[in-house]
């Protein structure tokens, strides 16, 4: 697998470590009324999607930065790569829209 | 039919036209007692055990592709029972007792050889924790033996001892660990479960359940409707799509994991050895290739294929420990999905659904278990209730901080 790094262009695979499905962006709040209940969801649960899925990919061999790959887990095909500062950044805009 | 050396003989002396097909090919009834998804190894198992122990006789065993084509036809064919948690390793040891009497249980030549299984080790510290774990291994009835450098020495003189960097000091052997011919196992149980009335369904792919106020009345196939009292899920890597029917998200990631096997060449490999300072485990099997494997590849994957930068990893790892079998070219590779669980051990467990039970987040250490695993669940299905030693494998220990962590790395599939 290549990845497309955003600053860099195309990396092989083996510079990267990967940390699973991007819902782990969206931590929960630690004084959340349910914070026990969303905290164990957050922690150990998983879609674990066949098809398109968003994860966090670690550039540890290159710039250190924090990747968002959207990939086919059925045919390891990538659709996209996004700085996780970017994405987060949407999804903090996305909190207080929703605030 | 049965398997015996008068037959053999009898085949062998009219060119082998007399043999019938190992299990039927039977029509699918509209109700069965329980309902197993999934032809492999251990859905097979359970199918066996439930006819056998446990005395249901109305059982179907649905597999979408045909028997044997999964998970237990794409692993190293290891069988050991050297774990150091209590939950795990009385269970494998359980499972290791299985495999043992498992030929004259199901009637068919499963090749199990119980040719040892060496861990070696690299260092003092780690001489120490392997220590512990051949205690924790003994204590639960297991066999373990350290065996220092010169005893090695005697087995594989071809190692490289003198590595500068991961000099051997020595390893904890398993001499009742070995290896088992995986397709057999499949075949075998499949043979053993189809003489006890178990219907085994090929091509027949269960695309959703039906549910009443609760309960599991059966499952929608391609086939159609299928009625059950019981249903069972046993599918390994596409455990999440299947359970998804049942809204259950659960504490598993699947992941791709593969295996590797050389040309022929002379034997030169009398048992299991694995590489302590990465990670590295092969053998040879009967007809001579050498068949290795190493770490999964480390991202969700529902593709039974690889990348190379693993094949290049596992390389590595075994030209540390043998630069002999750098010669030996490589002949075929594939790759299994995984059902990595959040802990590293398996789930053997109820669902919030009445009727509706699964058995899933192996790991890459399915093979192994797959006699245990059917035990286990099966007891479980007919039961109603947990076998002592699949107990501590609950879904719900996730929630209560129960977790069952062999290697200590937490909540990150990839890495157990």
């Amino acid at each position: 697998m290549i990845i497309n790094h955003p600053l860099l262009g195309p990396r092989d695979l083996n510079e990267f470590i990967y940390y699973g499905d991007a819902s782990l962006l969206k931590r929960p709040k630690w004084d959340d009324k349910n914070a026990e209940d969303k905290f164990y969801k957050y922690l150990y649960l998983r879609k674990n999607i066949a098809g398109i899925h968003k994860e966090l990919w670690f550039h540890q061999q290159g710039d250190r930065s924090w990747l968002v790959v959207t990939r086919n887990t059925k045919n390891h095909e990538i659709i996209k790569v996004e700085l996780a500062t970017e994405v987060v950044k949407g999804l903090d805009k996305q909190y207080e829209q929703n605030k | 039919m049965s398997y015996n050396i008068f037959k053999i003989i009898r085949e062998g002396l009219r060119g082998n036209k007399g043999w019938k097909k190992t299990w039927r090919n039977p029509n699918i009834k509209k109700k069965y007692d329980v309902i197993i998804i999934g032809g492999g190894g251990h859905g097979l198992a359970t199918a066996f055990y439930l006819a056998k122990e446990f005395n249901i006789k109305n059982i179907a065993v649905l597999e979408k592709n045909w028997i044997g084509g999964g998970n237990v036809g794409r692993n190293t064919t290891i069988i050991r029972s050297n774990y150091l948690l209590n939950e795990n390793e009385a269970f494998y040891e359980f499972s290791l007792r299985l495999w043992e009497s498992l030929e004259k249980q199901i009637n068919y030549n499963a090749m199990v050889s119980q040719r040892g299984v060496l861990n070696i080790f690299h260092s003092d510290a780690q001489k120490d924790s392997f220590i512990r774990r051949g205690n924790s291994m003994i204590i639960n009835g297991a066999d373990a033996e350290l065996y220092d450098v010169n005893k090695i020495k005697s087995i594989y003189p071809f190692l490289d001892y003198e590595n500068s960097r991961f000099p051997i000091k020595g390893g904890l052997y398993q001499k009742r660990g070995g290896t088992v011919r995986h397709d057999a196992v499949a075949w075998g149980y499949a043979h053993a479960a189809d003489k006890l009335g178990v219907d085994i369904i090929q091509n027949c792919e269960v695309n959703n359940f039906k549910f009443k106020s609760g309960a599991c009345l059966g499952v929608e196939t391609n086939k159609g409707f299928i009625k059950a009292n019981k249903v069972g899920c046993a599918v390994a890597g596409s455990t999440s799509l299947l359970l998804s029917k049942a809204d259950m998200t659960l504490p598993i990631e699947s992941h791709v994991l593969q295996a590797f096997v050389s040309e022929s060449i002379k034997p030169i490999i009398p048992g299991v050895i694995t590489f302590g300072a990465g990670h590295f485990y092969i053998s040879q099997s009967d007809k001579g290739g050498l068949v290795f494997g190493g770490d999964i590849d480390g991202y969700n994957s529902y593709a039974q294929r690889g990348n190379l930068d693993t094949l290049e990893d596992v390389c590595e790892s075994g030209l540390a420990l043998m630069p002999t079998i750098s010669k030996a070219r490589l002949l075929r590779m594939w790759g299994g999905i995984m059902d990595m669980s959040m802990d590293g051990s398996p789930i053997i467990d109820k669902t919030h659904i009445k009727g509706l039970y699964m058995n899933a987040g192996w790991c890459y250490g399915g093979f192994k278990a797959t006699p245990a695993s059917g035990w286990c669940f099966a007891h479980l299905i007919a039961k109603n209730y947990s076998h002592s030693l699949s107990e501590n494998f609950k879904l719900d220990r996730f929630k209560n901080g129960y977790m069952i962590d062999e290697k200590g790395q937490g909540a990150q599939p990839n890495l157990h």
